[in-house]
């Protein structure tokens, strides 16, 4: 309990100056160290093998993506000169903020209130495997559906026309 | 209830003695290797045989000025050098020496130095950024294009492995190659798992990062002194592991007649050494649209098709 309230507190200030940081390669390095918080906590309450893909995928592969493009156009440019913040920007991320916070609220109070003990071996890769390719496979299958047709677009987008 | 504690914190001094004395002794073994392979003797100047030349560098280099550039973002330039050696040391922490010679034995221990060493790759692009220096971001840019490609073959080139173990712990893995070791029915994987790490660990031919010819020494073009050593660390413990993996994935682990399992284990592991640091010798380096075409057109095909044959065969 002590763990998770320091882990916790850990994740939350990363996102706090993540989202209050002005430069944005410290902005994605700080998301970074929240990722990698998420992860710990994810190995805490059993899940390792969520808590390493965590890792290796978004702290791993995306977010290095991220920092590619970041880096990449900011170098040789100050904070100060990315410019003021679009002023409708500030309005709309308090609401998608809020937004989140009630469809993450709905969907979690009813089981938060009333526990129940997860079953054996709940979050072991066997258990994962399982669940996403009898119960979950329809979801999984359509999700990487999706990400095929978002890269096979991008491949077209960027082609030469020649 | 303190002996695990105990037992961990042991685990951790005897990890951290050997990952600085297995760098120390790799830049000697492997500049005594290259001298051999271009016909000069290497260094042979401090200690028997140039043994000890590692430890003057490394007294050379703590020793030496830590210069800060003038306009650099200092926090993110302190904080690179450790960020790159402190995942290459975690990876460490699951690697069985032997039966039973290992920190912690996870369930997920491959995965674990998988997911673990991906996190260096943003020290590089950190440090490249943060030298606020043309060539140090090149080099950064470079390592973050190179280590994302070969990631996806060298996962690959694992999974043909997890899926004929079954398992993701390592000791499993050496214990299904009792018979037969993984290298000889996917020699297709082992193949695409040494050219992967290679490339992974920044080794020539690989060594675009910080191509020396172009990028005067790429991402840690503006680093010295002891910062600059925790680069060169990691570099070095990345060769370890890179090996290490090879043996315990591909060339049936401890395993073998007559000698001791951990005598066994490094000698395999030196012998893979062995060859990258061969390659090096052998093979200029390449350019790094080929280096991500390679990467992409042929090794991650490959690498699919091992897992193909690896699924086929467990069905028949």
């Amino acid at each position: 309990m002590i763990l998770f309230g320091i882990l916790a507190l850990l994740a939350l200030v990363f996102a706090v100056f993540m989202v209050a940081t002005r430069n944005a390669v410290h902005s994605a390095l700080f998301l970074i160290g929240n990722f990698v918080i998420l992860a710990i906590l994810y190995i805490t309450l059993g899940a390792e093998f969520l808590g390493l893909a965590q890792i290796l995928v978004y702290a791993g592969a995306v977010m290095v993506l991220f920092l590619f493009v970041i880096a990449y156009l900011s170098a040789g440019t100050e904070a100060s000169e990315t410019g003021p913040a679009l002023a409708w920007q500030l309005p709309l991320g308090i609401a998608a903020g809020v937004l989140s916070l009630g469809l993450l609220l709905w969907g979690t109070l009813g089981a938060v209130l009333t526990p129940t003990a997860a079953p054996p071996h709940f979050g072991s890769l066997a258990f994962l495997g399982r669940a996403l390719f009898t119960t979950y496979l329809f979801p999984f299958e359509i999700t990487a559906f999706l990400l095929l047709a978002a890269l096979v677009g991008v491949v077209v987008l960027v082609r030469d026309e020649r | 209830m303190g002996q695990p504690y105990l037992r961990l914190a042991a685990a951790a001094l005897i990890l951290a003695a050997f990952v600085l004395g297995t760098a120390a002794f790799l830049v000697w073994f492997e500049r005594k290797l290259l001298g051999r392979m271009q016909v000069r003797p290497g260094p042979n100047r401090v200690g028997p045989g140039g043994l000890l030349q590692p430890v003057a560098d490394i007294l050379k280099l703590t020793v030496k000025e830590d210069i800060l550039p003038e306009h650099a973002d200092r926090p993110l330039f302190r904080l690179a050098p450790l960020m790159a050696f402190v995942p290459a040391f975690a990876a460490f922490v699951v690697l069985p020496f032997g039966p039973g010679l290992v920190s912690a034995d996870l369930n997920i221990g491959l995965l674990w130095i998988l997911a673990v060493s991906t996190v260096s790759v943003l020290a590089l692009i950190a440090a490249g950024w943060a030298s606020n220096s043309k060539y140090a971001l090149l080099g950064g840019m470079r390592a973050a294009a190179q280590m994302i490609s070969y990631e996806v073959p060298l996962v690959l080139s694992l999974i043909g492995v997890v899926l004929a173990a079954g398992s993701l712990r390592l000791g499993r893995i050496v214990a299904a190659q009792a018979h037969l070791w993984f290298a000889v029915p996917q020699v297709l994987g082992f193949i695409v798992y040494l050219i992967a790490a290679t490339a992974e660990s920044n080794r020539s031919p690989f060594d675009l990062p910080e191509g020396e010819s172009e990028l005067v020494a790429g991402f840690h073009t503006e680093y010295s002194g002891v910062r600059f050593a925790f680069f060169f660390l990691a570099e070095y413990s990345y060769v370890f592991l890179a090996a290490a993996i090879a043996t315990l994935a591909f060339l049936g682990g401890w395993s073998g007649p007559f000698l001791p399992p951990v005598v066994w284990f490094l000698v395999k592991t030196y012998a893979v050494i062995f060859f990258i640091i061969w390659l090096r010798a052998t093979l200029p380096r390449i350019r790094i649209d080929q280096l991500l075409s390679f990467g992409w057109k042929v090794l991650l095909p490959l690498s699919l098709v091992n897992i193909f044959l690896v699924g086929l065969f467990r069905f028949i």
